[in-house]
């Protein structure tokens, strides 16, 4: 059986020179076709005698099997390498941008203001809005703000001629909820207010967030806790609180907030206290059975905060470089 | 509110720093602003008299003075100062001295002469701003006296902001009670003794207006001499105060007005005719004010009038024709209380704010009067010498606030604070304050002096023992109870969700002025708004804004002079109309592009944007609503826009916002040369939305047929669509429009239009027959509706 070894060994040697498709089926039809020689070695089996046949017949067929295998092989690895070649070519810059439609940002305020908003709305507060252009009993009066009160001089007011108001606060919303929706109430109103005043720190209309829930035993000790979980959440750190004594016609007692802002600095962001009785009996409460709380801040100023901005009046310049920052 | 330190410390004085003082009054609500310092590291100067004064000899604007600290030999020194001269008490700084500014003074030759030390002035002393020529101190100054010492230095002012609930805290002595109450520290009260008159002389004061004035208290003066000048102290007091010395009767009630919180007033006496009423204005009066303004006054004023008519407008300022002058010798001083009621908006409404009205609005102790007359006689006569007569104390106890007891229940105090003070506490507070109160069964009845007019109903003595007890020491407690679930809506489209749409969308949000120039505000939205404000801020912000374009065209112009070509902006807000008495605010969501249709990239060409681009993202947004197919799109004009490419959308046959091309001449009105697309929407309108419903959907194929129709240019696509609907009947599920062409082949005044309808069936697999039954009829009624051929 010496002629079957130097075969296959003649025909790998074929397989492994192949350089194409072709070449590989060429040799398969030759040594494994129907007139191949591995076939026809096959074929002369019935001249050997019994003995010798099955050893024979093991041979060859080891031998073809190795053939097929080899032949699969080789057929495999052009084949992968034909689609290696083709990817190659196919290859691009992948550094190159993307087509199509880009994207635009919000504006700082609005992003800031959709923030406050979600973090009160996930903690059960509603979210309610009210008229820009008030009228002096809402914005004023049930605030306990009756005419030439000192506190008048606080805001100063862009008036119509007819003495209706542009609302120098979100504060007239908690009179117009508790009258619609009575009590007990959750809420906060944000939304844009206007002062008459314009400089390095003021610009004629801003952002006001208005707080205000009202339940029976509703505490200033729950109002400290509520602002004070705001704060961490807006600033997504710990943050320490001073409450100061102040004043606002509306709320008995009153209070400032302030943040300690690093190197033992305080800065003021909102004022709040306890709903004045005067309030809640303006608008239908009975203050012994009801107490409540509220607060107001400006949405402006916590964006500042939170974004770094310098300057007050850069919100309402829309420069695109400026706001292009706040994607 | 303005004071020195180191007067308030003469009232009260805590265990506590400057610093400590300051943190602890704004903590209780007198916030103090800033810490002034007042003359520190001055050490070295010396009080000094100017002996000798002569020219000096190689410089003409140059001094030389021989000067004296009260030792044996007399220093010389070279001055500059205009006001030199001989006898001239002042502050002489000794070489080595270091000044507040830093600096350590060096023995210097001037122009050839030696200079030993140096005449200060006010600024040099680091005591307020004054530095034409050296400070001068009064005759009496003691040579060889430490000036710090003289002077009572180093001193700090504090600018306090007071809140205008807190009129008593307006002086030195309110804020001392608030002091002594925070700190518990006793107050030592200035002793006010009476001063015996000395002439019987008094002026006739007749009430004629007792809701406006209860009480005004006088007392004539005879023969003061208002020659002399104010001594030092009570000079350096007033300006550390914020107030200017000016001659010793003013600077007198200045002083106790900072003292006591009690504006006084001095009339020349000779110049008073007849009797003094203090009465309401007439109508139309006139009164010249003393800072010389004539003022026209109105009858909800209250002046101080004598036989000739108003000589003051009362709590605010005095009038010229009896102010006190350097002919004056004998005067009459005033207190009076003012009522918070008639006082009230009454400086503003003439542009006045003065440190009198600003007291008065607020409230004056109502029994303080007496002793602010008592204070300032015992000042006036020690400085200026004269005669006093007897205090005259003209009142209506009627109309005079009376003494209130207030109850302040444990239970309520314990409810609004949340938090359980020991009665004890609460006793000691209360008591710090000044406030008496009876404890029984758990409720203090609270007497509340007459000058708190704030505190007027229980939880304002809530407020008052919160604020001492600090906020800072009530906990913080998270409120309990349950909260009944939201009601969600799915009837709207949220905003902020349309705001990140076109975010999406590449646009940039952007925020402008509610109020816009009214001229523009007309162009555009061809509204003439009724909504002017009466003092706007500038002119060009005077009308509430009808439309949000007039504010994105102005913020694209001003973008594009920044060098940016393509701009995308849509602002959310309102819009206001109709008249100032039933105002209407409208939300709306308006936009706008210039520029490329995408920005510069390198796989597509630039092409500029045209109407298809913008309402292309209105589509987009509106389908937000889950009914798109709501939505009409409808030719028509509209102020601002360029006729033929405009239209109005319409909801339900009702306008819901207009899309089109900004009118060119508009454009320039902005300055900007490109095409100016804008959209908007009102939002109610707009966005709210369907709530989806889903059908069965088909387990058999559709089938498409395609057709390319030619009709006049004047046919619109909608119409085309309409009509397709009606007759393709219920097996159209879509027409989709997938051409337009117009050129060779086709009619001038014509365009070819190509539809692919997609055709299906719910229970069924559709035949071919059926499609082609679809087509006959949709294009004879095609043929019918708009003389449509079929394109070969």
């Amino acid at each position: 059986m010496e002629s079957l070894s130097e075969l296959v060994e003649q025909a790998q040697s074929e397989i492994k020179d192949a350089t194409d498709l072709g070449g590989v089926d060429s040799v398969r039809v030759r040594y494994l076709g129907k007139k191949g020689e591995l076939t026809a070695l096959l074929k002369s089996l019935g001249s050997l005698t019994d003995e010798e046949r099955p050893a024979a017949g093991q041979a060859i067929n080891a031998a073809k099997q190795s053939l097929f295998d080899a032949i699969n092989a080789k057929r495999d690895s052009l084949q992968n390498d034909a689609l290696a070649e083709k990817l190659l070519l196919d290859a691009i810059d992948v550094t190159l941008p993307g087509r199509g439609v880009g994207r635009g940002g919000r504006h700082p305020v609005a992003r800031a203001k959709a923030r406050i908003e979600r973090i009160f709305r996930d903690s059960g507060f509603g979210i309610r809005t009210g008229p820009e252009i008030e009228d002096d009993f809402h914005n004023f009066t049930a605030l306990n703000i009756p005419e030439n009160h000192p506190a008048r001089a606080m805001h100063d007011t862009f008036y119509f001629p007819n003495g209706n108001l542009l609302r120098t606060h979100t504060s007239p919303v908690q009179i117009r909820s508790m009258v619609e929706e009575g009590v007990p109430i959750r809420i906060i109103a944000p939304g844009r207010v206007y002062r008459c005043d314009s400089d390095q720190t003021h610009t004629p209309m801003f952002h006001q967030v208005e707080g205000l829930v009202i339940d029976r035993d509703i505490s200033f000790a729950n109002l400290k806790a509520v602002l004070h979980q705001f704060v961490e959440s807006y600033f997504e750190r710990k943050a320490t609180l001073r409450f100061r004594a102040s004043y606002f016609p509306f709320t008995e007692p009153s209070a400032e907030a302030d943040v300690e802002w690093g190197d033992g600095k305080w800065l003021e962001i909102l004022g709040c206290g306890m709903v004045h009785p005067k309030v809640l009996e303006n608008a239908g409460v009975d203050p012994e059975e009801y107490t409540g709380y509220a607060f107001g801040m400006g949405i402006e100023r916590l964006a500042m905060l939170r974004y770094g901005v310098k300057d007050l009046r850069t919100f309402f310049e829309n420069d695109l470089r400026f706001l292009r920052q706040f994607r | 509110m303005k004071f020195s330190e180191k007067w308030l410390r003469e009232w009260v004085n805590p265990p506590l720093t400057t610093e400590e003082l300051a943190h602890r009054l704004t903590m209780i609500g007198n916030e103090v602003d800033e810490i002034e310092p007042q003359g520190s590291a001055l050490e070295g100067v010396i009080i000094a008299t100017v002996l000798e004064v002569n020219k000096h000899p190689d410089a003409d604007r140059l001094s030389v003075c021989q000067v004296s600290d009260g030792g044996k030999q007399p220093y010389t020194v070279v001055c500059g100062a205009p006001n030199v001269r001989a006898g001239l008490k002042g502050a002489f700084a000794h070489v080595g001295t270091k000044l507040p500014d830093g600096k350590k003074l060096r023995r210097a030759k001037i122009r050839g002469v030696e200079s030993n030390g140096m005449l200060c002035s006010a600024a040099e002393l680091g005591l307020g701003d004054e530095s034409d020529g050296i400070l001068e101190l009064s005759g009496d100054a003691p040579p060889g006296e430490s000036f710090s010492e003289y002077m009572g230095l180093p001193d700090y002012s504090f600018n306090v902001d007071l809140t205008p609930n807190r009129g008593d805290c307006f002086s030195v002595l309110g804020i001392a009670r608030d002091v002594a109450a925070m700190t518990a520290t006793d107050m030592h009260p200035l002793s006010v003794e009476a001063v015996s008159p000395t002439c019987q002389d008094e002026h006739p004061v007749e009430l004629v207006a007792p809701e406006g004035c209860p009480r005004f208290v006088a007392r004539v003066i005879r023969n003061v001499d208002v020659s002399i000048n104010s001594p030092d102290w009570l000079k350096e007091r007033l300006r550390r105060s914020g107030l200017r010395p000016i001659s010793p009767v003013v600077d007198v009630t200045n002083y106790v007005m900072m003292e006591l919180g009690q504006p006084l007033h001095a009339y020349d006496l000779s110049k008073i005719q007849g009797t003094i009423r203090p009465r309401m204005a007439k109508h139309g009066e006139k009164l010249k004010l003393l800072d010389e303004q004539e003022v026209e006054l109105a009858g909800n004023t209250l002046v101080i009038a004598d036989e000739s008519g108003p000589i003051g407008m009362a709590g605010v300022m005095g009038g010229w024709s009896t102010m006190v002058s350097n002919d004056t010798s004998d005067v009459l001083l005033e207190a009076a209380f003012f009522t918070p009621e008639v006082m009230a908006g009454v400086a503003r409404q003439y542009g006045m704010h003065t440190d009198a009205s600003m007291r008065f609005e607020r409230g004056v102790d109502p029994l303080n009067q007496a002793t602010a007359i008592e204070r300032a006689t015992q000042l006036l006569v020690d400085i200026c010498g004269g005669e006093p007569g007897p205090l005259k104390d003209h009142h209506d106890s009627k109309h005079l606030p009376a003494a209130r007891t207030i109850s302040l229940r444990k239970s309520r105090l314990q409810r609004v604070l949340g938090v359980d003070i020991p009665t004890e506490v609460v006793s000691g507070i209360l008591a710090n304050l000044g406030l008496h109160a009876d404890l029984k069964d758990a409720v203090w009845d609270v007497q509340i002096p007459c000058f708190r007019f704030d505190i007027d109903v229980e939880d304002a003595l809530v407020e008052e023992v919160a604020r001492i007890f600090g906020y800072d020491e009530i906990p913080e407690a998270t409120a309990t109870g349950l909260i009944p679930l939201a009601a969600v809506t799915e009837s709207r489209v949220d905003l902020d969700s349309v705001a990140e749409f076109l975010v999406a969308r590449d646009y940039q949000e952007v925020i402008t002025y509610s109020f816009v120039s009214e001229q523009l505000n007309t162009l555009i939205s061809g509204e003439k708004s009724e909504l002017v404000l009466s003092n706007p801020i500038a002119s060009n912000m005077s009308v509430m804004r009808s439309s949000l374009w007039p504010g994105l065209l102005a913020t694209a112009s001003k973008n594009i002079a920044r060098q940016h070509e393509r701009v995308r902006l849509f602002e959310i807000g309102k819009t206001f109309h109709g008249s100032v008495d039933e105002p209407k605010e409208i939300v709306r969501v308006s936009g706008l592009i210039i520029g490329n249709a995408q920005s510069e990239q390198w796989g597509a060409k630039s092409q500029s944007i045209d109407f298809y681009d913008i309402k292309s993202d209105v589509e987009a947004a509106l389908d937000m609503t889950g009914c798109a197919g709501a939505f009409d799109f409808v030719a028509d004009e509209y102020p601002a826009l360029q006729p033929g490419q405009t239209a109005i959308i319409e909801r339900g046959g009702e306008g819901a916002g207009v899309i089109g091309k900004l009118h060119p001449l508009i454009s320039k009105e902005f300055d900007i040369d490109k095409d100016v697309m804008l959209f908007d929407l009102v939002a109610e309108s707009c966005f709210s939305a369907e709530l989806p419903v889903a059908n069965t959907i088909s387990k058999f194929p559709v089938i498409r047929r395609d057709m390319a129709v030619i009709v006049k240019e004047d046919v619109s696509v909608s119409e085309l669509k309409d009509s397709v609907h009606v007759s393709a009947g219920e097996l159209l599920r879509e027409v989709r429009v997938f051409d337009l062409y117009r050129g060779s082949n086709i009619e001038r005044g014509r365009k070819s239009i190509a539809l692919g309808l997609i055709l299906q069936e719910t229970s069924r697999t559709l035949t071919d027959e059926d499609a082609d039954n679809v087509v006959s009829a949709v294009l004879l009624r095609l043929r019918q509706d708009f003389g449509a051929k079929l394109r070969e």
